[in-house]
């Protein structure tokens, strides 16, 4: 309805000025689009066309052998391929929802209370952006191994729910609220933590759906390296690249692994700018 | 301002909500990089005990290290092409993307965004850029006669920054893109209606005027963003043009920091050079966010 609403008075549009976007946004998308449409085309080519000269981009004789390949070396792997595939949705699901949850907590009194140290306290979050991971590696580790987190799965997952990112992303979304709408919740009597659960999140959905796309997609791809040694403890992404490492003789399976490695966040996005979509088309901030 | 026990006491929730965030946030961020900067005033080859040597490695970094200053160089050249341009291009897509309707909009934004979803697919451009004639780049050029022979695009010193940039532009619609959009669909439309009302007479009015202001967060939060990873190239500079690349073309502070930190294990050395790059990222964020300060002014 809003939306409708919105676009019966658009200002100042001009049919030329809408096909020149179109068309500034059709090059773009085609830019930007490239690469994923090489990688899906390769996934099908039969292993002639991938080596073919002069190459080309788009496939001739699709095929599943690539897929088949992938599949025999994997029922050969040492550890059942469903351990390291359970590995990762256990260590992506549990991070990113830790992630949502304790970030956004944290970032309702960050933007709508007052205390002292609050500006200080916001400040180091956005100041640990900054600061190269390389060389908090081994200090990271010391830590790890004091609390005894080395080869577990929570070495991964806990880390995850301090990522200072969501806790910046959701204060500042949280900002946009306005604060007529929490102060008169609180003058009907809500507990801060009700405002917190009942008012603000379901506000801020878009963020929270923006965060767990960000999460997801770092969890999913952190093949956590340097604190997990136990091969029944690796994520599917660490098995994968084990798989691409074999070389030139596994072309075919690495160009299945590249398709395979990307539907999942893929599919995640979809979900959630579905649902970000649906959210605002039926409410919307309004006082 | 006077903080009373009893006000802390009436905030309780405050802390409450803000506890088991920041106890995670102090152990496995604050920490670690408070005892990085302990260290990069410090010899530490990872064997033996660290050893306090004052300001050494800082003096090191800006007087003997040749290979440094190519790199903050040619860091600031990606940084200041890369940063300006992905955070304009970020805003401007989300913006024309916004206006679409919400089904076509689901679709373009994946699109745009796929290239940051795809991991390291960027890799991929190393086959586009390929140095033979089997890269895609050289076959097409080849084909359509504009290039005699295949170009050595990630070998020569003269083409490989502009590839690198070029790959870090597609992969540049990340972070702050998806939150520029999220943040122009939480915009009050009332805001909108007032503004007609007031007399806002086209798009660009709309834009500076009520879009840009209530978008200020987001604004900020993008330019933190885009500033960190243009500064901190990296990935796509060592996969697509080697490490070391020829000449240092590619080198950038933080192929160097690598080189020191995971290769010659100098983790002192290492350490100082990423609190330069600290102090520069947060010199030049410093600036930005006083220039976003005026917008919608």
């Amino acid at each position: 309805m809003q939306i409708r609403l919105r676009s019966k008075k658009r200002l100042s549009r001009s049919l030329g000025g809408d096909l020149s976007l179109f068309v500034l946004l059709a090059a773009v998308g085609a830019f930007m689009a490239l690469p994923m449409v090489f990688i899906i085309n390769n996934a099908f080519k039969p292993l002639d066309e991938i080596f073919m000269f002069p190459p080309r981009l788009f496939v001739r004789n699709p095929t599943f052998g690539n897929f088949m390949d992938l599949f025999h070396l994997m029922s050969n792997s040492w550890v059942p391929f469903s351990r390291y595939a359970f590995n990762t949705f256990f260590i992506t699901l549990l991070g990113t929802a830790g992630h949502v949850i304790l970030a956004s907590a944290a970032a309702y009194p960050l933007a709508k209370t007052d205390f002292p140290g609050k500006k200080f306290l916001f400040t180091i979050v956005v100041l640990s952006l900054m600061f190269s991971a390389h060389v908090t590696a081994i200090p990271n580790y010391m830590t790890m191994s004091w609390l005894g987190l080395v080869d577990t799965y929570w070495a991964i997952i806990i880390p995850a729910f301090g990522y200072s990112l969501g806790l910046y992303l959701m204060k500042q979304f949280m900002e946009q609220i306005p604060d007529a709408l929490i102060e008169a919740a609180q003058i009907d009597g809500a507990s801060e933590y009700r405002i917190y659960w009942q008012i603000v999140m379901p506000i801020v959905k878009p963020a929270w759906l923006t965060l767990i796309i960000f999460s997801f997609q770092s969890l999913w791809t952190n093949p956590g390296k340097n604190f997990i040694y136990s091969e029944q403890l690796k994520t599917m992404d660490y098995a994968l690249q084990q798989i691409v490492e074999g070389g030139i003789a596994r072309t075919g399976a690495t160009a299945a692994v590249s398709l395979l490695l990307i539907i999942v966040p893929v599919t995640v996005f979809v979900l959630s700018q579905g649902s970000i979509i649906q959210t605002m088309s039926t409410s919307g901030i309004k006082e | 301002m006077k903080y009373t026990l009893k006000e802390m006491k009436k905030k309780k929730h405050t802390y409450v909500l803000l506890g088991p965030y920041f106890l995670i946030f102090f152990i496995f961020t604050v920490f670690p990089v408070v005892i990085s900067l302990i260290i990069s005033f410090t010899y530490f080859n990872m064997l033996e005990f660290p050893r306090w040597i004052g300001w050494d490695n800082y003096a090191r970094l800006f007087v003997t290290d040749d290979v440094f200053l190519i790199a903050v160089k040619n860091t600031f050249l990606f940084a200041a092409i890369t940063g300006p341009v992905s955070y304009f291009a970020c805003f401007v897509l989300a913006w024309l993307i916004n206006e679409l309707p919400p089904k076509v909009r689901a679709v373009v934004t994946l699109v745009f965004y796929a290239p940051s979803l795809s991991g390291n697919a960027f890799i991929i451009w190393k086959i586009m850029f390929s140095g033979d004639s089997y890269g895609y780049i050289n076959a097409f050029l080849l084909k359509w006669r504009i290039a005699l022979e295949p170009i050595q695009w990630l070998t020569n010193a003269d083409y490989i920054l502009a590839v690198i940039i070029i790959v870090q532009l597609w992969l540049s619609l990340g972070t702050s893109f998806l939150a520029f959009i999220a943040g122009l669909q939480s915009v009050d439309q009332s805001l909108f209606e007032a503004g007609a009302i007031d007399g806002i007479r086209n798009r660009w009015q709309e834009l500076w005027f009520i879009t840009l202001p209530s978008m200020r967060p987001m604004l900020m939060f993008g330019a933190v963003i885009q500033i960190t990873s243009s500064f901190a190239v990296a990935d796509v500079a060592t996969n697509l043009a080697g490490f070391p690349s020829v000449q240092y073309a590619g080198h950038t502070i933080v192929t160097h920091l690598m080189d020191y930190g995971t290769i010659r294990y100098e983790m002192g050395y290492a350490s100082a050079i990423a609190t330069v790059l600290f102090v520069i990222m947060l010199g030049t964020n410093l600036i930005t966010q006083k220039l976003l300060k005026k917008v919608g002014d």
